[in-house]
């Protein structure tokens, strides 16, 4: 492994000081003159026409500057997908439309003074409806003669893929590699069941943040909580039709996103409402909203059907999954094809089949969520592999690093299928896993806690474990782009513009820390301003755990020019070749002769003194072979068998990011990973009543983990190196959380000899199973 | 009908005017210009707006302004400066207990009123004492982590 000076290090996040003052750092923080602010009508209705819409009431009322709604905005079909360009979703969205498809849809907007008149406002607005019968259960939602969701004819895709709307469809693919039956034929024992998993919501503690303003040039300024700028850029000019010139985004500390924020949510409306009163507006979600009109994980019903030998070789694997995407389709298609392109390379299986469906149903529609859909799929593959090392009495720790791919292996999955479609063929050049497996294992005392459990104590609390692997591809190959741009500065210093979006993560100071390394300068010389359509070079943005190993590329490539042009002027300087010559703490040194000029003499001189020039570089970086990075979770429960209550006692995971660029950054993905992932395991759940409505919208009756709640957590990062990635770097955003699901039902299994294949781990839920069980 | 209100603002003395169903959360962000105080609820179950009122740990969400005439209110802002941070300002930047940083400003308040109260917390009293205070991106370890250090920083031994 290579000895770093700053990449491996936990330096502080650069913007830890300031946020921890609370300074005016997030979209919200800023008051603007003359700003009004705006509210948004929701729909009461799980599905209906909008006959007609009366604003009369109010626009006539004081304070009241502007109101939208489909009677005079433009119709664009567009997708609040915040992804590259053609977007993968389906363009089935418009930014108001006269027909509704979910409690919370958009019906219209209004701008006014304050919040109280536009709430006032909203009031006043009449709306008539044609009630039309609504269809919620996925499993419903392609019957025939269910209510058509997407009856208007300019929903489309952009890009040649299955759609079939009048029947709910909203995207099909299948594959085969291998021979599936074959491996079927081949197996001792065929193991299938049918799970489920249910919505989430991200819970960012910031909601969903825009102001849009003009400049003094006349063009639209949008700072928006988003993790996807240069997307909101091009789909707020699409839905306004105006030029990309007209529009600057601009992206302040985050106040997290998860996935939630991937998404142009309000900026479109925000930005149409400045453009009418030619005002500030300001739009703040509430957290009612947030959880009855943004979006959530994807619920998915998934049939799993796997074939084992008694060796242990796992013969056949078949997944089939039906993923709801509510009332829209933004990133259904993409999160449904994750369940197998970045869920089942993992598994060291020829015979792989994956049928996978996205349907329309009239409920909050899915996006983009941490683990997008490998947590989906890491679920029921988890349970399978457990119960098929029970079946033929191996431990599953062995079953395991049986059957997952190590490194120098490669997956025919990589080559059929990847998230927005086709795939690459890779192998994986790093993988630890096995080495995560065997020390989880150790720290988290495996084998004697699966012997101790053996004998359960008397009484009605059981004890148990369970375990489970994962996989998370980062990127998307060969559409994903980063880019970053620096300048050297007087002193020596930097300025590190990069397009990359901060969520809080601490990617500026990875970042940071990357460029810092290849330059030999300590992170303080490097100044990041990340994030503004106008300012910084283009990135795809922060999605698909790409920031560290996508934007790290980008960031050291511009490094390394910026240190040839150093290398150029220091030549000359000292009149020695640059062959000669290598960078150390801020300064050339020559090997030859000694001698040593200071970045700051380089930079004085390109500036002042001689063939004047502004040191400088940008440089772009494009996935071509997604890092894999890897994970191997153990957990310890405790079952109430009386209350049906799960508790998690201690959590361990081993992780694989590759090289850790900050460690301590890293340790804290893998904890909120977690906990995130352990609270949507056990308590986080969506209630809906008969009519679509969401019953539990808020934080006191949607219960996510607080202090109190949080089990021991373990986190042991075991290096790898990715030799594609910045000094071996590849990404820990995501698979952390695609274990609480399958290693917690693993030792509910363990516990109390049930499984649960539904999702959350409810008291209720584990009691009915348990009632279930002792039924038969 | 506005009433005038006199109350201390992070050791300042101020006087304003303000409706009776004004809140708090908004008279501080919006009238005061301090945004270290955060929205994230309104209804009083995350803890982003939690201020100090007479020391004690109160959501400012759920507060209306005129109960804090003759009340002393600190904020975020008003515990330290770049020069001069707070030791748990200090201690949760290098524990890595800020993330996004939203929840940061309330869950230092809610940290600072159980270290001047009780300096040598253990592990389950600072769990309580930040049980209203949601976190969503470090899963609360590194925050514990955090004022623990605070507390043998700021004289207390650890148990």
């Amino acid at each position: 492994m290579r000895e770093f000076k700053v990449v491996g290090k936990s330096v502080p996040k650069v913007d830890a000081f300031p946020l921890a003052l609370g300074k005016p750092l997030f979209a919200d923080d800023i008051e603007l003159k003359g700003m009004l602010h705006a509210k948004i009508l929701w729909s009461p209705h799980a599905h209906a026409r909008i006959k007609n819409i009366d604003t009369g009431k109010t626009e006539a009322l004081p304070g009241v500057h502007a109101v939208l709604c489909y009677k005079n905005v433009p119709r664009v079909v567009h997708t609040s997908a915040g992804q590259s360009w053609p977007e993968p979703s389906p363009y089935d969205i418009v930014m108001f439309d006269n027909k509704v498809r979910h409690v919370g849809d958009r019906v219209a907007a209004i701008a006014a003074e304050t919040e109280e008149i536009a709430e006032k406002a909203l009031k006043l607005i009449k709306v008539e409806y044609e009630l039309l019968p609504a269809v919620f259960d996925p499993e419903q939602a392609m019957d025939e003669g269910a209510p058509v969701i997407h009856d208007e004819p300019d929903c489309k895709y952009l890009i040649p893929v299955f759609y079939d709307p009048k029947h709910n469809h909203c995207a099909h693919i299948d594959l085969e590699v291998g021979d599936f039956e074959q491996g079927m034929k081949e197996a001792d024992f065929v193991i299938e069941h049918k799970f489920k998993t249910h919505h989430e919501q991200h819970c960012s503690i910031e909601p969903h943040t825009c102001i849009c303003y003009f400049d003094h040039a006349g063009r639209l300024v949008i700072r928006t909580s988003t993790q996807v700028p240069f997307h909101v850029r091009r789909i707020v000019a699409q839905c306004l039709q105006v030029p990309e010139r007209m529009i600057r985004v601009i992206k302040p500390r985050i106040g997290g996103g998860f996935g939630g924020k991937q998404e142009v949510l309000i900026d479109d409306v925000c930005a149409m409402l400045a453009m009418r009163t030619k005002r500030p507006v300001r739009l703040v979600y509430t957290r009612e909203e947030e959880f009855t009109s943004a979006r959530v994980r994807h619920p998915m019903v998934m049939w799993a059907k796997t074939g084992v030998r008694k060796d242990g070789t796992l013969t056949a694997i078949q997944l089939r999954v039906l993923s709801n995407a509510g009332a829209y389709g933004p990133h259904a298609m993409t999160v449904m094809n994750n369940t197998c392109a970045k869920a089942l390379p993992l598994f060291h299986c020829e015979n792989i089949k994956w049928i996978a469906d996205a349907v329309y149903t009239n409920l909050i529609p899915g996006g983009a969520y941490r683990g997008y859909g490998v947590t989906q799929a890491a679920f029921p593959m988890g349970v399978m592999m457990d119960e098929m090392a029970e079946t033929i009495g191996m431990d599953p720790v062995n079953f395991w690093k049986m059957n997952t791919i190590k490194k120098g292996e490669t997956s025919p999955i990589f080559k059929a299928l990847s998230e927005t479609g086709k795939g690459v063929e890779m192998i994986v050049e790093s993988c630890s896993l096995p080495e995560c497996i065997d020390r989880g294992a150790e720290i988290f005392g495996w084998r004697e806690k699966r012997e101790r459990f053996k004998n359960q104590p008397e009484g009605p609390v059981k004890y148990g474990v369970g375990m489970s692997c994962m996989v998370q591809g980062g990127t998307v190959p060969l559409i994903d782009m980063a880019s970053a741009f620096a300048k050297m500065n007087d002193d020596g210093s930097f300025n590190l513009l990069i397009g990359a979006a901060d969520l809080g993560t601490g990617a500026d100071t990875v970042l940071a820390q990357i460029f810092a390394e290849t330059l030999d300068i300590p992170v303080e010389d490097v100044i990041v301003y990340p994030s503004d359509t106008d300012i910084t070079p283009f990135d795809k943005g922060a999605y698909a755990s790409g920031t560290t190993y996508l934007s790290g590329m980008a960031v050291l490539k511009t490094a390394e020019k910026i240190k040839e042009q150093i290398l150029n002027v220091a030549a000359d300087m000292l009149g020695e070749p640059k062959e000669d010559l290598r960078i150390e703490n801020k300064a050339v040194i020559s090997s030859k002769s000694g001698k040593r000029v200071e970045f700051s003499q380089i930079v004085k001189r390109a500036l002042y003194i001689k063939d004047q020039f502004q040191i400088a570089a940008i440089a772009s970086e494009l996935s071509r072979l997604p890092p894999q990075s890897f994970a191997a979770h153990f957990a310890e429960v405790e079952v109430d068998t009386e209350t049906g209550q799960v508790k998690v006692l201690s959590y361990v995971a081993a992780v694989d990011c590759g090289t850790a660029v900050n460690p301590k950054l890293a340790e804290g993905q893998v904890e909120g990973a977690i906990l995130n992932g352990i609270s949507y395991a056990l308590t986080e759940e969506f209630f809906f009543d008969d009519k679509g409505r969401v019953l539990n919208p808020s934080f006191g009756d949607y219960k996510i983990f607080s202090a109190p709640d949080i089990p021991k957590i373990t986190t042991i990062l075991v290096p790898s190196y990715e030799p594609t990635g910045p000094y071996g770097a590849k990404t820990v955003g995501e698979v952390n959380i695609n274990g609480p699901l399958p290693a917690i039902s693993n030792a509910i299994y363990n516990a109390v000899g049930t499984r649960l294949y539904d999702t959350p781990f409810t008291s209720e839920r584990v009691l009915n199973v348990l009632k279930e069980k002792g039924a038969d | 009908m506005k009433k005038e209100i006199e109350f201390t603002i992070n050791g300042k003395s101020r006087k304003l005017t303000v409706k009776p169903n004004e809140l708090l959360l908004n008279v501080i962000r919006e009238d005061l210009g301090l945004t270290g105080t955060k929205y994230g609820c309104g209804t009083g179950e995350c803890g982003a707006c939690t201020v100090l009122i007479d020391e004690e740990p109160v959501l400012s969400c759920l507060t209306l302004a005129i109960t804090v005439d003759k009340k002393k209110v600190t904020t975020i802002e008003g515990i330290g400066t770049d020069e001069n941070p707070h030791p748990l300002q200090q201690a949760f930047v290098e524990t890595g207990a800020v993330q996004c940083g939203f929840c940061t400003p309330g869950m230092i308040l809610s940290a600072k009123t159980l270290l001047d109260k009780n300096p040598n917390p253990t592990e389950d009293e600072i769990k309580r004492a930040i049980e209203g205070n949601l976190c969503r991106c470090t899963g609360y370890i590194k925050i514990i982590e955090a004022i623990k250090l605070a507390s043998v920083r700021m004289g207390g031994r650890r148990k």
